[in-house]
């Protein structure tokens, strides 16, 4: 479908809503491709393809509310009767005074920027290129050690548009195209087999890196050879940048208007207060040029802005949606993350591991949780001990556990080492006093 | 209502392009039921039309083509403030094409399925292979399904108004049993999942599957501490199951697990025994073994188990099984997304490594049978070896028996996720509550833990089992390589010599 015909659908969507019953109404239009091709043993494992579309429809009708999606876009008998059937179930439900769109003046207002995050040549790549891509990471690797059990490597890409129309005059579109490369390895070492991977990916195929990605996902496979577990201990932990968002979701989970409001936030009238240490300072910011999380909208259509989310560890702004805006008499600020920006600091990795007398180096994170009333948590690592400033083994089959505030509340350090290629640009962080459990 | 009538109703009748009469005289030859062109009317296709789409997927060579037509029709009401105030549907359908050649696989869907988009996904996923050769394409032959969740309203005939009292009253019930309760969250979510199936063996079948899944979150406070805990239920059946004894089991469960949580501690970190309750605690077999025995790890020697088949890997008295033939069961499958024949798959039989998962491509690969655990997400997702519902048969012991001997360490049966490292063979799951073992006796309750260990180790390291097997009823969903599938899990109560317990060091 083009932008027009999606915009046609769209408006054709709210205005039959309307005219059976509907308020207000609310219709979304998404459409993606994508495709991938993963080796192993020096032949296509597996090759896929894909294209899908959806209509959602989000539907007020005497402040009562109801969303509805299809897939069956070429169906307009369908598509009618599933319109008005639902306007007639959401009848039955109660009544929610707080169940609005957005105020028209919130909207954004039409006044794109380009923040370079669609590749208009997505459709002239040659297949044979990814093919190549491909196959040339897994070289890398191949007969390379004698440890290797098994390598893949894969290129995937994909493109997605939408666009969002809202009866009270918001209108909205969005493209976006992304490219990646992938090589996952798994080594050989006494009775284990760990594996590792490394990517890399981007917004525009010309800027790709597609060299070096099996050397690095090697070396990470074998460094993890002879990973034990080490004595139960409380020291200094520093998580590698690319998995520092499983240590700071929590955080930014407990900043949702629906926790806060049904009580199940560790972050409820903390506003103004102090969450973190000093070092803690996050900012979100929709307008980053080619950010993987850039956006001029949020699924409301609301306006977005640059907002300082903690500063010097004082929590600022929480993401509250227009619902939970109302429900608890604030104004809302966008019930979505854009791209969340960690203020950096001035030493590389090497630079903070080589700071450290002792503590753990963690690279990987297994399983655990976090309690989102309390920000009590647990999760399971993998990583390296750091012993005068050298790693001396890696580590696995251990768990950190504490408090989140706690936790950030002990962070001492940030990186420069931040990793762009992800909405949340995050450096390597360092924590004092954590509690590992192993012997 | 027999299951096996396929009723068109107003809500679910897809009006697609119909097949004109004259190709179905041109096949009268092809004896098929009732039932299996009932199925073929609902996705708008004929034998003719689907054996073209195979042809067209086996034209490069490819030893083996399937077609997966899927129609799934979800609705959700969920409550919040007290009031029934939010409902969702979502309506999906399409057709995935997958050709394999070897162990290479090519796959394409489309979302119409109109001939010639059907032809071009074939065409697409044909080229995994690249030496053509001419298909022979034999008789269409009918598989009937078995007959695993037998139902007697289907969810398409339940209006909104029908739903919404079940909900509203689990919300109720909730608040009448405690007055430290300040919210509760719930849900009702159903699913009816309408699937065909052939491929280029001739095999033609289908499935109807339903999903309930009811699920609450309750919130409590009591000073100024807050805790909150879940409770939920989830089977292949339809609405028929929903009644005042399930509310009432909901509810009472999801107080008792939110007031354990106010006197909860924390556990000294570090290794310890573990005694997992029965029910829930079956997430051990899932992430310590379940994961790790898929075949599709262990044909690429990838797994921690690639080398241990017909190993003695568990005391004698463990038998582990995953089934896809329980009634009603969450994790159930009539026939698998690949046309397989669904079984009772004994994995570790007296201690011994007995089975891995298999789909299509590792049964072929290591000569057995497939197990019938070819699964996907959708018709968008390839099939891949998968769970079902994965647990243990009772062991020799009591329940009393396993805390005896434990000076220091902790009983669970409460948990929320769990995750396994494959290649390593590192599993964990998370605890929401359980309690002390201290000198052979429960004592204090305990909170929030990960607990962590080693996947052939933990097996190994399984001393005792009792006699009161138990099957998690909750809302189990199973992720890998980005598909989820509904699975289930049960265990008898165990004792595990050592794990390592999340904590203060």
């Amino acid at each position: 479908m083009t932008k027009e015909e999606k915009y046609k659908l769209a408006k054709w969507a709210v205005q039959y809503a309307i005219e059976n019953g509907a308020n207000e109404a609310k219709a979304g239009v998404y459409e993606s491709q994508s495709s991938s091709i993963e080796v192993r043993e020096k032949k296509i494992d597996k090759l896929e393809q894909s294209a899908q579309s959806a209509l959602r429809i989000s539907l007020y009708v005497n402040n009562k509310y109801s969303v509805h999606s299809t897939n069956r876009l070429n169906n307009k008998v369908e598509l009618e009767r599933l319109i008005k059937e639902a306007i007639t179930g959401t009848r039955f439900l109660a009544e929610d005074e707080y169940r609005t769109l957005p105020e028209a003046d919130l909207y954004f207002d039409g006044d794109y920027k380009d923040l370079k995050n669609f590749d208009s040549d997505f459709l002239a790549i040659d297949p044979q290129e990814k093919i190549d891509i491909a196959f040339n990471a897994e070289k890398e690797v191949l007969g390379k050690d004698d440890r290797i059990i098994s390598v893949t490597a894969s290129y995937y890409d994909g493109m997605s548009s939408s666009v969002m129309v809202c009866s009270n005059g918001f209108e909205g579109d969005t493209a976006n195209t992304y490219y990646g490369v992938n090589v996952m390895v798994s080594v050989k070492g006494g009775d284990a087999r760990p594996e590792s991977y490394w990517n890399e990916s981007s917004i525009y195929f010309k800027d790709l890196k597609t060299k070096g990605i099996g050397e690095i996902a090697l070396k990470r496979g074998l460094d993890k050879i002879g990973q034990s577990k080490i004595e139960s201990n409380e020291m200094p932990m520093i998580v590698e940048n690319r998995v520092v968002g499983q240590s700071l979701s929590p955080l930014i989970s407990a900043l949702s208007g629906s926790a806060i409001q049904q009580k199940n936030s560790f972050l409820i009238d903390k506003i103004g207060e102090k969450i973190g240490s000093d070092i803690l300072t996050i900012v979100d910011d929709p307008f980053i040029v080619s950010g993987y999380g850039s956006k001029m909208f949020d699924g409301e259509g609301l306006n977005l802005k640059k907002r300082s989310i903690i500063e010097n560890g004082i929590l600022k702004s929480y993401y509250i949606d227009t619902y939970y805006a109302k429900k608890l008499n604030m104004s809302p600020t966008s019930g979505a993350t854009s791209n969340i920006i960690f203020k950096p600091g001035t030493k590389d990795l090497k630079e903070m591991v080589s700071a450290l007398d002792r503590g753990i180096l963690v690279t990987g994170f297994n399983g655990g949780n976090t309690n989102g009333t309390t920000g009590d948590f647990s999760y399971g690592i993998e990583g390296f001990l750091i012993e005068d400033g050298k790693i001396v083994k890696p580590v696995s089959e251990m768990n950190i556990t504490g408090n989140i505030i706690d936790l950030y509340m002990n962070l001492v350090e940030a990186g420069n080492d931040v990793y762009d290629k992800s909405p949340w640009r995050l450096p390597s962080l360092r924590f004092n006093n954590v509690d590992f459990s192993g012997l | 209502m027999d299951r096996r009538k396929f009723i068109k109703t107003g809500t679910v009748a897809a009006a697609g392009s119909m097949v004109l009469p004259s190709f179905l005289h041109a096949y009268d030859n092809i004896k098929i039921s009732g039932d299996m062109n009932s199925y073929l009317d609902h996705f708008g296709v004929s034998t003719e039309v689907i054996r073209k789409v195979i042809a067209e997927g086996m034209s490069k060579g490819g030893h083996y083509a399937d077609l997966f037509f899927e129609h799934k029709i979800s609705n959700s009401i969920s409550l919040e403030d007290g009031k029934v105030n939010k409902a969702y549907s979502n309506v999906d359908f399409g057709v995935g094409i997958r050709v394999l050649k070897g162990d290479q696989t090519g796959f394409a869907y489309s979302e119409t399925v109109d001939t010639v988009s059907m032809i071009n996904a074939a065409r697409m996923a044909a080229n995994i292979a690249d030496s053509p050769r001419d298909f022979k394409q034999g008789d269409v032959t009918e598989k009937l399904p078995a007959n695993y969740y037998k139902i007697s309203r289907k969810w398409e005939s339940v209006s909104v108004e029908d739903r919404i009292p079940f909900v509203q009253k689990i919300n109720d019930k909730i608040f009448s049993l405690d007055e430290k309760v300040s919210k509760v969250k719930a849900s009702l979510s159903d699913e009816s999942g309408y699937i065909l199936f052939y491929n280029s063996e001739g095999l033609l079948s289908y499935d109807y599957r339903p999903m309930v899944s009811l699920r609450v979150v309750c919130t409590m406070q009591k000073g100024d501490q807050i805790e909150n805990s879940y409770s939920a239920r989830s089977f292949r059946t339809g609405f028929e199951w929903l009644n005042e004894d399930v509310m009432d089991e909901l509810a009472k469960e999801a107080i008792d697990k939110t007031n354990i949580l106010f006197d909860a501690t924390k556990p000294k970190a570090g290794e310890m025994p573990v005694v997992l309750g029965a029910g829930g605690s079956g997430i051990l077999l899932h992430e310590a073994i379940g994961h790790t025995f898929e075949a599709d790890f262990n044909r690429k020697g990838t797994s921690i188990f690639s080398d241990k088949m017909g190993k003695k890997v568990a005391e004698s008295f463990i038998n582990i099984i995953d089934d896809g033939t329980l009634e009603y069961n969450r994790g159930s499958i009539n026939i698998d997304d690949e046309g397989n024949e669904v079984k009772k798959t004994y994995l570790v039989k007296d201690g011994i490594l007995n089975s891995y998962i298999h789909d299509r491509i590792s049964a072929k690969h290591y000569g057995v049978d497939p197990t019938g655990n070819g699964r996907r997400q959708s018709f968008r997702h390839i099939p891949l070896p998968r769970m079902r519902a994965t647990y243990m048969e009772n062991g020799p012991h009591s329940r009393e028996e396993l805390f005896e001997n434990v000076e220091y360490g902790v009983y669970v049966d409460n948990f929320s996720n769990g995750q396994v490292n494959i290649g390593a063979g590192d599993f964990t799951f998370f605890v929401k509550s359980g309690y002390l073992i201290e000198k052979g006796k429960l004592t204090d309750p305990i909170k929030d833990i990960n607990i962590i260990g080693n996947g052939p180790q933990a097996l190994a390291d399984i001393s005792m089992a009792a006699n009161d097997y138990k099957t998690d009823e909750g809302t189990w969903t199973c992720g890998k390589n980005g598909q989820s599938v509904p699975v289930s899990l049960g265990l008898p109560s165990v004792l595990v010599k050592k794990l390592t317990v999340g904590g203060t060091s």
